[in-house]
Formats: C-alpha cells, structure tokens, sequence
C-alpha cells in the first residue's frame, strides 16, 4: 500500500460518515456488555430501521466512554448528547427524539467536571471509534504517525522525539521510555524484540483492558513506531486470558493491520518489516513483573529471575527486548505526531503527560479518566469522582494496587506524579484508584493486599515465598484481636526484611499497604491489639 | 583480564566474570547459601548470600552478581545478618524440619548454617503444615516436610542428567517440587534413577531408602563431578 491508498481509505471511511445526520454511539467495553450493551446496540438497530432512517442514522460500537459505574451509556455525538443506564426499552425513545433534544430520565450532563477536567492523550479515540474496523482509526488519523515515522525519521528521530517528550513508563516504577529505547536500540543483536504488557492484574485497575478494548490500532501502532527505533522485527502483546475481549479485538486488529500492509514485510514501501503475535497469560499476577512475563512467553514457568541482565540487554531467548505497558505505547503515536514538545507542556516538572486512572470504591463516579500529571488527589476524588457517596466521609485512596499504599485525607491535595506519590509510600502503579470510605477497616485492608501477596508470589524466593504467608498470618491474628505488641514489632520487621531481601518487584513492595496503613491509621492496629491497655498505662 | 575489588576490608583480584560469591569462596571469605550449587545454573532465590554493595541501591546477590572494578562489597554487617537469621528461621517455620529424626542429622546445609549463623530457635510462628512423603521410587523418597525449594534437584535433573523429571508445582507457600506432571515417583516415566538429585538436596528432603536417622551421608564424589562440568563449560 502506498501513501495515497493508505490517507484515501481514511479520506473514504470519514466521507462515508459524513453522509449519516445522525450518529448513535453505545458502548461496547467489557463493562457494559456485561449489563448487555450489545442489545442495546440490536435494538438500536432495529428500530432505525423501522423508522426508515437506516441511511441517515449511524449505529455504531464503540470503546469505553468513561463514566462505567452509570452503564450502559449511549451517546448521540452530533448532538453532545450522553445517556446513562440505558436498557433495550429506551431505543425508541432515543431514536425518536434524534435532532430534538434529550430524552430527560436518562440523560447524563457532560459539562460536569468528570468529563471536562480530563484531558485524553490515550483515550483520544476510545468511545469515539469502532475499535473492530482499521478504517475508523484510519479516519481519525490513525497509523499516520506511523507512516511518517518509516519514510521521515531514522530511528534516532523516534528515539530524540520520545526521550524529548519525558514520557516514563506508565506501567508503574516510571523508568524514562526514550531511555529504555536507547538502550534497546544500541544493544548488541541482531534479533531484537518488542512486547507489551498487557497482564494488568492489579484489584481494581481496568485501564489497559480498556485502551486494548477500545482502541486497539492504537497500542499496535505505538509497539511498530517502537519496534522500528529500537531495530525489532517481531513483538508480542501479553494479554491475560481474563480479558477475551481485549483479545478477541487486538486479534482482529492485528489481521487487519496485516492485510492493509501495515504490519508484515516491506511496510508502506519501506525495507521495514514488522510482525506481531498475543501471547496469554494463564491466570499468575507475577507474570506482570517483566522477567517473569518473558519466561511465560518463552513457554516457561512464569518466575522473575535477578536482574541484571535487563530485558534491554537479554530478554527474550536472550535477545534485546523492549518491553513496555498498554498505555505506554499508547502514548507513542500522539507523541510522534504532535512532537515531543507538546507532550512535554502537559504535566509537572519530572512527570509529563497524562495518567490513566480506573476510579472505583467508594466514590460517586465510577469509571475510567485520564487526567494530566499533577493534577490533585483532591481534584480526582471529589470534583470528577463527585466526592462520597451515601454521606459518608472519605477516609483513604488507594494507589497501586498491592504494590502501593492508603493516602488518608490530610494528604489529598498531593500532586497525582511519580515522586509526590511515593513520597507518601504508595506509587503511582498502573494506574487503579480505590477510594475507601469511613467504614473501611485499614487492618483489613493491609490483610485483603497481603492475602493478595501470598497467593501471587510466585515461591522462587524465600522471603516473599514465606514472609508475605507470615505477615497474613500476623495480620489475621492482628484482625481478630488475638495480637499484642510484639507482633506488630514483628510484622514492622518482616516488612522490612521482606521489601530489602525479595527477588523481583511483587515481593519487594508486597509490604507497601501494611507499611502505609501503619504509617498514616496505626491507631486502627493498636485498637486491635490485645494488651493495648498495658501500653496506654 | 583481571579485576580488583575490595570484600569487607581485604583487597582481593578476580576474573572479568566471576560472580562475588565465587571471589569470596576463592578468598575464603564466608558468604552464606542454600540454593547455589557449583556446576548448576545460580537462581538467586534463597536470598542468603545478599552483600551490600556501595553505591547500589538495594542488596546483591552475591551468587548472580557480576564483579566489578574497585567493588567495595560488605559481607558482615549487621543488617545482613539479621536478615540471614531471618531467612533461616522461615525455612525452618515454613516446612517440618525436625532434627532429631532426620536421615540427614549432622549432614544437612540447612542445619549447619543455622548453627554457624547462630540462629538457635525461631523467632517467627512455626506454620506446622501438612505436607507428603512420597516414598514409591524403588531406591529413594521424598519427604516434602524437609524441602526448602532451593530447586537445586530441578535443575541438576535438567542440566546435568537432561531428563527434567523435577519441576515445581503451585505458587508461593504452596509450592512444591513434583516428579513428572505431579505423578508418584515409581512411576515417572523419565527418572533414571541416577540419584543425582539426593546427592545434591541440601536437605533431607531427597533421601536413600533403608538409611535411618544421621546416615543420609552424601556421596561427595558427585560434587567434583558438577565442578568438572563448570570447567568444562567456561573452557568451551
């Protein structure tokens, strides 16, 4: 395919949706279909038709819009319209009332702060494309990036373009992306790799799965840009088998990459070539922790080995390899196409860009934002998550799933970045968002994440393997009022031992929760303690 | 090429890619382990040879870690020795390691480690789990209370032998090492039978049938035979 044909599919598929007056856009990410989006979209459809207006009236599957908590949504675009907690019996309804305004019992207000306050870099097209037609990524500019990238750039441009953005990986530690890429790219190889991880496993954290449902072309294009920088010629996704969605949607995108040209030999006329294969993970958290996640590919017992080497240098069957998170590539075509600069304005000083949060717990707005860096914790929670439901009063966020910490609320007006976050013992993490109430026991939470821990360790090394059951057991004895002072010296302790001395990432921050509840609601541990009152005295 | 480096306060030389815990053994400088075996792949995993190295973040493990040019590395201190004793006392807690009725009383690594590191009880809960013995192999058995998963049988079954009998089983505490896909060992059909796998156990989870308590001795003719293979291979 060369250029012409490829902007002209675009050019095609956008006159095409121009012809339509009317657009219906439902949701078709994992959350909604589950409350059965889908037959909304049928009886959309069929009620179009009735209405004769299947010419005029678009009806059209589309990503998660955001605000999950109040599906299945359902937006008229042409008229800025949103509609939540839509059922089959609505159809009618929203296609009579097409060009006359909003049906009021289920509209949903989109000038509120949840959707104003967001600013989408990787969420750009999610909501608005089919992710299951390339053309429709086509007609928002998709694989452009791309292509300017194989017939502009060298290498070293992309490298420049994405060290110059600041951009650093959102799969959690934050390690500068165009300086993995550099180390990639001058390894010694001539085989090299590109995966992406996509084992998102964290309690609570749905944003990979949905920029893999949503928008699919996306994370493709961001793996190819990367693979021509570095110099790999094949790359694989790892997707946990939990999420079939993601992978039914990524395997049709990858076919259709593949048959317009854009992934296989030669690609827009180049000597560039570049394949790519999903790889599934079979149900263990700690294949998200890198090395563990190579092995796994390699069709081996999924357990991290001591680094170094890094992946960089020998990853996969010993090659280079380049291995990044969902939204990490996700960032690179936007990056390439608007210049480095540009990403590097949105953000703080150290964290530049944006953020995809999955906001859930106890909070009004229940859904996917992505928010520029630096925003508040304050901000997300009360003016976009609508603050706490129930009257209630908030008490914690959690960040990072079982690897981050509880933010209690006199640290709520803490910058959303790297540093700010794990100043305050939690980390930025993939990007779950918990938010507790005041009927949250803290003890049992610390024990709800180590329960998490001890299950998910992988057993290579003893202090993970046998501290995080240890620390659980403690935990337990602490829950039920059967501990006293020396346990809790003890658990402070394996906490330590456990973070200096385990192998790879899982046990080394398994402590996190039980040191950041200490840290901010010890009183919660010492109202359990059996012989609290002998300390009192 | 040569590098010198300095371990505690001795300056000592090593090979370009010798690993700390080889520099150290040369120089007879202790730096304790379970889980390494010369002549078998390092896996970094019992986490007692932990040093701290200045200028590095974290701890090292000396077994993987790679020697460098004017290395200052401590072996001793304080720190690391309440972690070993720690990491000594969860083996002990984490299985059913009772001495005194071991075949390998008086033989085994784990014990002799815990006496020289002075861990003289445990500070940590004992987890008392219930755990098998698997005695259906015609010549040895397995007793998965005494086994500290140090994978050393896995992996001399696999490079060594090449018959990958030995794989683990299950995540975290309730990991276990299994004979072909989780069968009885008598009826593994690829177990030769060539008992490198109790020759190198450092426990006496891998036993000889027929030996009662302290008899379990080692052959140690089968440990030179694993260093031979080392030399063999950095030649090659």
């Amino acid at each position: 395919m060369d250029h012409e044909e490829f902007l002209q599919i675009g050019e095609q598929e956008r006159r095409r949706q121009a012809e339509y007056r009317h657009h219906i856009h439902v949701c078709m990410a994992a959350g909604c279909l589950s409350s059965q989006s889908d037959k909304i979209k049928t009886a959309l459809e069929t009620e179009v038709e009735a209405h004769g207006e299947s010419g005029h009236c678009l009806v059209k599957g589309v990503g998660c819009m955001g605000l999950c908590g109040n599906g299945p949504l359902v937006a008229v675009p042409s008229e800025d319209v949103l509609y939540q907690g839509v059922t089959t019996e609505d159809a009618p309804d929203i296609v009579k009332n097409l060009g006359k305004g909003p049906i009021r019992h289920k509209h949903c207000p989109t000038d509120i702060p949840f959707f104003k306050s967001q600013h989408k870099i990787v969420l750009e097209n999610c909501g608005r494309i089919d992710p299951e037609r390339i053309e429709d990524y086509m007609a928002v500019g998709g694989y452009q990036a791309f292509m300017r990238v194989l017939t502009e750039l060298m290498p070293i441009g992309v490298i420049n373009e994405v060290t110059r953005s600041g951009l650093r990986g959102r799969g959690g530690a934050g390690y500068p992306t165009g300086l993995k890429l550099s180390t990639v790219a001058r390894s010694e190889g001539t085989t090299k790799y590109v995966v992406c991880n996509g084992d998102e496993g964290d309690p609570g954290a749905f944003m990979d799965r949905s920029v893999m449902e949503g928008d699919p072309h996306r994370v493709i294009e961001g793996m190819a840009i990367a693979a021509y920088a570095v110099g790999a010629h094949h790359g694989y996704i790892y997707v946990r088998a939990e999420y079939p969605l993601a992978i039914e949607r990524l395997n049709k995108a990858i076919r259709q990459a593949q048959k317009a040209g854009i992934l296989g030999q030669n690609i827009f006329g180049t000597n560039f070539d570049f394949s790519l294969e999903i790889r599934l993970g079979a149900g263990a958290f700690v294949c998200g922790e890198e090395t563990a996640l190579l092995a796994s590919i390699e069709g081996r017992r999924g357990s991290p080995r001591p680094r170094p080497p890094y992946p960089a240098a020998k990853g996969l069957w010993g090659c280079p390899t380049l291995i990044n998170n969902v939204e990490t590539f996700a960032n690179v075509p936007a990056i390439l196409r608007n210049g480095g600069d540009w990403f590097a304005k949105i953000g703080t000083k150290k964290s530049k860009g944006t953020k995809v949060f999955a906001l859930s717990g106890k909070v009004k707005n229940i859904g996917l934002i992505e928010v520029p860096m630096g925003i508040t914790l304050e901000e997300i929670i009360y003016d976009m998550g609508g603050g706490i439901p129930d009257g209630r009063r908030f008490k914690a966020v959690q960040t990072g799933g079982p690897s981050g910490g509880c933010i209690p609320a006199d640290h709520l007006g803490t910058s959303v970045d790297y540093e700010s976050l794990s100043e305050l013992g939690s980390i930025m993490g993939s990007g779950g968002m918990i938010v507790m109430d005041d009927g949250s026991s803290m003890v049992e939470v610390a024990r709800y994440f180590m329960e998490f821990c001890m299950s998910e360790s992988c057993g290579k090394c003893v202090p993970c393997r046998v501290g995080t059951a240890l620390m659980y057991d403690l935990l337990t004895k602490i829950a039920q009022g059967h501990a006293n002072q020396s346990d809790l010296q003890q658990l402070e302790t394996l906490c330590d031992m456990v973070r200096s001395t385990s192998l790879c990432g899982l046990g080394q921050s398994a402590p996190n929760p039980v040191m950041s509840t200490l840290r901010f609601f010890r009183e919660e541990y010492l109202e359990k303690l059996a012989d609290t009152e002998l300390v009192k005295e | 090429m040569v590098k010198t480096l300095r371990i505690d306060d001795q300056d000592v030389s090593a090979g370009t890619d010798d690993t700390i815990l080889q520099v150290a053994q040369d120089n007879a400088i202790f730096i304790p382990t379970l889980c390494n075996l010369e002549g078998l792949k390092p896996v970094g995993a019992c986490r007692l040879c932990l040093v701290e190295v200045e200028g590095y973040r974290g701890l090292a493990p000396a077994c993987v870690t790679r020697v460098e040019e004017g290395m200052q590395i401590y072996t001793q201190s304080e720190r690391l020795q309440t972690y070993r004793r720690m990491i000594l006392e969860m083996l002990f807690v984490e299985g059913n390691h009772v001495c005194a009725v071991c075949v390998s009383n008086g033989t085994c690594e784990l014990q002799a480690l815990a006496q020289r590191l002075g861990m003289d009880h445990s500070h940590l809960e004992y987890r008392n789990p219930a755990k098998s013995v698997d005695v259906s192999h015609y010549r040895f058995g397995v007793d998965h209370n005494r086994c500290i998963l140090c994978a050393r049988c896995v992996r001399v079954c696999d490079e060594i032998e090449g018959a990958h009998t030995w794989d683990l089983l299950g995540r975290g505490i309730q990991s276990q090492v299994i004979t072909d896909l989780n069968r009885p060992w008598g009826e593994s059909k690829t177990c030769t039978s060539c008992g490198k796998c109790v020759q190198v156990c450092p426990t006496g989870a891998l036993f000889k049938k027929s030996k009662a308590v302290a008899e379990m001795e080692k052959e140690h003719e089968f440990l030179p035979y694993l260093n031979t293979i080392r030399e063999v291979r950095s030649n090659g």
